[in-house]
Formats: C-alpha cells, sequence, structure tokens
C-alpha cells in the first residue's frame, strides 16, 4: 500500500508544516513515517515521497544515505544505541559495551539470532551527564524509545524485551 | 542562587502552561507585540548584551538588526541540534522549561517580523520533540500562537522538524539545507542568512539557551541582565559538566565563575580525588588546555578562556584528570570528526581520514615519531582551508595534544622510535 494511503492524515499534516511551494522539507518527516512500521525504508516508499514531493527517487536515495538514523535495510527490531564518545568513554562507554556485546553475543553492527536487538555504537547523544549512556529505538510508536540512565548498573542481560 | 533557564530546578511543574503562567510566563511576548515596536524588543536584546550560546558567542541583537527588510518572509530559526560531544543543556531547557523556550521564539519571531518559526531538533531528540509539539499545541489553544494574537495582526505559527542523525546539521546553513529537506552540507558564505536563509529569504538561526534568555531579558530589562556575569560576557551561562568529575551535570552560573569552582564546589571535585590534567572548555572541538593552578583560578568568559589558547564555544566542560593519555583523547575527537565530516571539500574528508589512519595508529602502539610528526602536519595544513567550522574543529585537539602533551605522544610511540 502506498504511504499515503496508509497514512492519509499523517502526510497531509506532515505537509501543511511547509509552504506548499517548498514541499520538498517535508523529505525528512516522510522517511520517519516510512520507516515507522517495519525500522527501514522500502524503495517502494522511496518512490511515494518523491512522487509526493515531485523530486527523483535518486534524491530520495540521497537523503537516506546520507543521514544516519534512515535505514534501507531490515535489521533487529530493537537497535541498541551505545554512545562510546569522549564524555561517555570517560565514564566507562567502552567497557559497558564489550560486556554488552558478551552478554548479547554478537559484535557492533550485527543482529542477534532471534531478530530483536541490532547493537550499534554511536556518537554523543546529549546526555554526558548519565555517563555511560545508551538508547533504544523501537517499532511502532514513531520510534519508541526510552533514555536509559546508568545502564551498567542495570545489568543489562537479554537487553531489551518483547513488548 | 535561583535559575533563569534552568527555572524548573526551581519552580516544579513550570513545563505546564498554567504554572508557567502564573511565573509571569507569555506577559513579555504579549508587552512585546501589544506596546513595543520589533525595532525595540531588538534593541532592549541588543543593549542586554546577549551573545549567541550555540558556540560563536556573536551578539544577539547585532544578529536580529541584520535582518534583510527588503526581502520576505523572514523566519526564525531555533537550533536544537545539540551534537557537540559534552553538550547537554539545550536537552534539560527544552524537557524542563519549554514554555520560556518557546516564548524565546516568539519574541525573536516579533523582534524580526516572521510569521513562521522551526525548531530543529537532532533526530534522537524525538519524543522531545512530540513533547514540544503538544506544548507549542497548548500555547495555540491558549492564544499565544496562532492568528492575531492579543487582538493585533500579529501572527505566529511555530513548528518542529527532526533531523536525522548528523552533527554538520548544527552549523547554520547545513541546518537550513536539512531543513529545505535536502544533504546537510554547508553553504558557501557570504551571504549569511539574516540576508540568505531559508528558502533563500532572511532569517535568523539561534541556539536554544540563546532564545530562552530573551523572556527574562525583555521582562526585567537590559540593566538587570548586564549586572549579572563579565563585562565581556554578560548574565547566566549553563556549563554542561562532563567527564572525571564526581557530579557531571548543568550547572547555570554567572559568567566568570572560575573552572575551580564549576569543578570543585559544583562538580565536587574530581573522581577518586585525582588531580585534574586537561581541559577542554567546548567539547570535542575544543583545543587541550594544559590545566595548572592559574588555569583553574581563570574566570569563564569568552575574552578570558581565550587568553588561555582555547574558545569558551558552547561551554560543555570535559574533563580529564592525570589518568587519561591524550593520544586516546585525540583518537576519539578524531574518529567522531572522521564519522561527521559531511564530505563536500576534499581538505576536511581527506584529512579526517588521514588523521584517523594516524590517530588509530599511535594509539594502538604500532605508530613512530614520524607519525606523530605526520599528523601534526595534516592537522596543521588542514587549518584555515575548509569550507566551514567543522574542519577547522577537528584539528584542534591534534594540534594543542601534540604541543601541550608531547610526552603523552613520545609514550606511546616509544616501543617503535
Ligand atoms: C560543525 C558545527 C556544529 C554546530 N552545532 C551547533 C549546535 O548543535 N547547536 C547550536 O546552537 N549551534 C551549533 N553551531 C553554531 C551554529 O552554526 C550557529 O552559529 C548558532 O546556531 C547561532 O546561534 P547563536 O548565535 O544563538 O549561538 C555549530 C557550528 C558548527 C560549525
Ligand atoms: S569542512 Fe568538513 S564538514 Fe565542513 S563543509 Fe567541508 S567537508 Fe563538510
Ligand atoms: S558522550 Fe555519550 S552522551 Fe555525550
Amino acid at each position: 500500500m502506498s504511504l499515503e494511503k496508509k497514512y492519509p492524515k499523517e502526510v497531509k499534516q506532515l505537509l501543511a508544516k511547509y509552504p506548499p511551494e517548498h514541499k520538498r522539507s517535508a523529505v525528512m518527516p516522510l522517511l520517519y513515517l516510512a520507516q515507522r512500521e517495519e525500522g527501514y525504508i522500502t524503495r517502494e516508499a522511496m518512490q511515494d515521497i518523491a512522487r509526493i514531493l515531485e523530486i527523483t527517487e535518486t534524491e530520495v536515495a540521497s537523503i537516506v544515505g546520507f543521514y544516519t538514523l534512515y535505514h534501507d535495510k531490515k535489521e533487529g527490531k530493537y537497535r541498541m544505541q551505545v554512545c562510546t564518545d569522549l564524555p561517555c568513554a570517560l565514564r566507562g562507554a567502552d567497557e559497558f559495551l564489550d560486556n554488552l556485546c558478551a552478554n548479547l553475543g554478537i559484535k557492533v553492527g550485527e543482529t542477534t539470532e532471534d531478530g530483536l536487538v541490532t547493537l550499534e555504537s554511536v556518537m554523543c547523544l546529549a546526555a554526558c551527564d548519565r555517563a555511560p549512556m545508551f538508547q533504544t529505538q523501537g517499532p511502532r510508536r514513531h520510534q519508541v524509545s526510552r533514555v536509559h540512565d546508568r545502564g551498567p548498573h542495570h545489568g543489562i542481560g537479554r537487553g531489551v524485551e518483547e513488548e | 542562587m535561583t535559575h533563569i533557564l534552568l527555572r524548573h530546578r526551581d519552580i516544579p511543574d513550570i513545563n505546564t502552561l498554567n504554572v508557567y503562567k502564573k511565573n509571569g510566563g507569555f506577559a513579555a511576548f504579549k508587552k512585546a507585540v501589544t506596546k513595543m515596536k520589533p525595532a525595540e524588543v531588538t534593541e532592549v536584546v541588543k543593549n542586554s548584551g546577549l551573545r549567541g550560546r550555540g558556540g560563536a558567542g556573536f551578539p544577539t541583537g547585532m544578529k536580529w538588526a541584520f535582518i534583510d527588510k527588503n526581502n520576505w518572509p523572514h523566519y526564525v530559526v531555533a537550533n536544537a541540534d545539540e551534537s557537540e560531544p559534552g553538550t547537554f543543556k539545550d536537552r534539560e531547557i527544552m524537557e524542563g522549561n519549554p514554555f520560556q523556550f518557546l516564548e524565546g521564539v516568539a519574541i525573536a519571531s516579533y523582534a524580526i517580523g516572521a510569521n513562521a518559526a522551526y525548531v530543529y531538533l537532532r533526530g534522537e531528540f524525538w519524543e522531545l520533540a512530540a513533547f514540544l509539539d503538544e506544548k507549542i499545541a497548548e500555547m495555540e489553544e491558549a492564544g499565544y500562537l496562532g492568528e492575531d494574537l492579543f487582538g493585533t495582526d500579529y501572527s505566529l505559527k511555530i513548528y518542529t522538524h527532526l533531523g536525522a542523525g548528523a552533527y554538520i546539521c548544527g552549523e547554520e546553513t547545513a541546518l537550513l539545507e536539512s531543513l529545505e529537506g535536502k544533504r546537510g552540507q554547508p553553504r558557501v558564505r557570504p551571504p549569511f542568512p539574516p540576508s540568505y536563509g531559508l528558502y533563500g529569504k532572511p532569517t535568523i538561526v539561534n541556539n536554544v539557551e540563546t532564545l530562552t534568555n530573551v523572556p527574562l531579558i525583555l521582562a526585567n530589562g537590559a540593566d538587570w541582565y548586564k549586572s549579572m556575569g563579565t563585562v565581556d560576557s554578560a548574565g547566566v551561562k549553563i556549563f554542561s559538566l562532563s567527564g572525571r568529575v564526581r557530579k557531571p551535570g548543568n550547572y547555570e552560573l554567572p559568567f566568570g565563575t572560575t573552572f575551580r569552582q564549576l569543578i570543585y564546589e559544583y562538580g565536587m571535585g574530581i573522581q577518586e580525588g585525582r588531580p585534574v590534567k586537561a581541559i577542554m572548555p567546548a567539547g570535542a572541538s575544543s583545543s587541550l588546555i594544559a590545566v595548572d593552578d592559574k588555569v583553574l583560578d581563570t574566570p569563564m568568559d569568552y575574552a578570558a578562556v581565550r587568553t588561555l589558547g582555547a574558545d569558551l564555544g558552547s561551554a560543555s566542560v570535559i574533563v580529564l584528570d592525570d589518568t587519561v593519555s591524550m593520544d586516546w583523547v585525540v583518537n576519539k575527537t578524531i574518529h567522531f570528526f572522521k564519522h561527521e565530516s559531511c564530505g563536500k571539500c576534499t581538505t576536511c574528508r581527506e584529512g579526517n581520514y588521514w588523521m584517523r589512519n594516524l590517530t588509530e595508529r599511535i594509539h594502538s602502539g604500532k605508530g613512530t615519531g614520524a607519525d606523530v610528526d605526520l599528523l601534526l602536519n595534516v592537522a596543521k595544513q588542514m587549518q584555515g582551508k575548509c569550507l566551514c567550522a567543522l574542519g577547522e574543529f577537528s584539528t584542534m585537539a591534534v594540534v594543542t595534544g601534540i604541543e601541550r602533551f608531547p610526552q603523552d605522544f613520545k609514550q606511546a610511540v616509544r616501543s617503535n622510535s
């Protein structure tokens, strides 16, 4: 089903945020919409967005490629994004990530066998006072997430549970 | 001290409309729209000495006065991209005291004659964006946003816009490109946004913290604001303190507070009671300051920090103790910049690629003295040759790390030299 058919209300609301002659501005919110369900953006969704905004599919794809929060292939249902940037690393982020890898039995960038968790190492998440910081990105509601306080003390085992 | 920006720490529930209103909320915006000319609002902000909190410290009122009045419409864009490693103040403002920030956006919009404003948030702030959307809806409901405000013919809409994980989109022209639905790559300047901004129209881009100062400046006057801080840097600043301190966090303090006060009084000193070795006062983009007593007693304002060979920037103070080696620090910062370079200019793209290879080799113990020399050389070659400040930022820790902490690098390559 096309994006406009599936989310008619949302598409309309998003387009209304920008001047009609600059509807291309809606490309980022539309990509989030397309990514809502499966956690990645399909070729068809890119074609839909290109058609809605009257730009080329290549232009849409180049946006997807430029920004790190858009994904063009299916990965884990949840993305665990562990910050290993300088302030977090000064408070044990690298060790925390190593432990998480060991507990989940995967390396950074990999997905658990059950398809539940993809583990990522990311740059500063603007919460360095809660170092080591990580967040979980999940499906459904735009992107469901929790910002976790002081990860290691919560004894992350399987990391995330099925909702 | 009571807070001016982080007022949620003194006033519970100030993030609800009623409590915000009870504490004087929206009175400044109403006064501006009903009793003041736009130029008068700008004049008050100019006289307050308020300088931009996004990093460059540019005088805010002066920026507003630059808006091109021969080209319409005008836009205000709030920069909520907050991606500098070590910076986490705008998040707290928007979560805790959202209406004061939004009122600041509204007053800025009135001052420059904008009828639409965008808040550009980094993609990771998706929940915060949804939260702001609710607050904006409440303001519309209560008649603080929308058509014909306070019985005048002034109208204003505020919209949120989410980025998607790109540090470069904090740079104002890259942000505008991104908001236009393009790849977030900086524009060649001039022209600057006040004459050529969003959709090619005159635009004011301001940081979240900058705008959050505005309602109280208008309510209490320029002299009140100037009575805090220093002659060079008026008012208060939120210092994001991180790294090896006992109590990391945001501390709202007057400019002129010393590093020693910030680290020892507010941050409760260093973990395990160790000595401070170095400070990065402006996040990962910062020069490394080698710390001694004189440095610790330096008042933090834009001018004083410059005498230490660094910029105060967004005041994201990362503290490093004596267990930290600077080759490790530089390796971390370069990984960041290599990842975040937008690739538009060769110097920054290739330079960061080479710097990453070199810092990686040095840090992993495979490097030689010649690698350290080459690293310093590459960084210096890049300076002054990049299209935007990111390229410049990427060289700061490298150059100051090697020049100010030569021992750390000698140690790192000792087995091969
Ligand atoms: C690479 C780079 C990243 C930046 N990131 C931010 C940011 O996250 N937030 C911000 O307010 N300003 C950031 N800036 C500064 C903006 O370009 C701009 O100067 C600022 O938003 C102006 O607002 P101000 O005058 O209120 O400080 C960045 C600049 C550069 C070069
Ligand atoms: S300096 Fe770096 S980030 Fe800035 S435009 Fe050039 S490549 Fe892009
Ligand atoms: S460095 Fe990890 S949140 Fe900032």
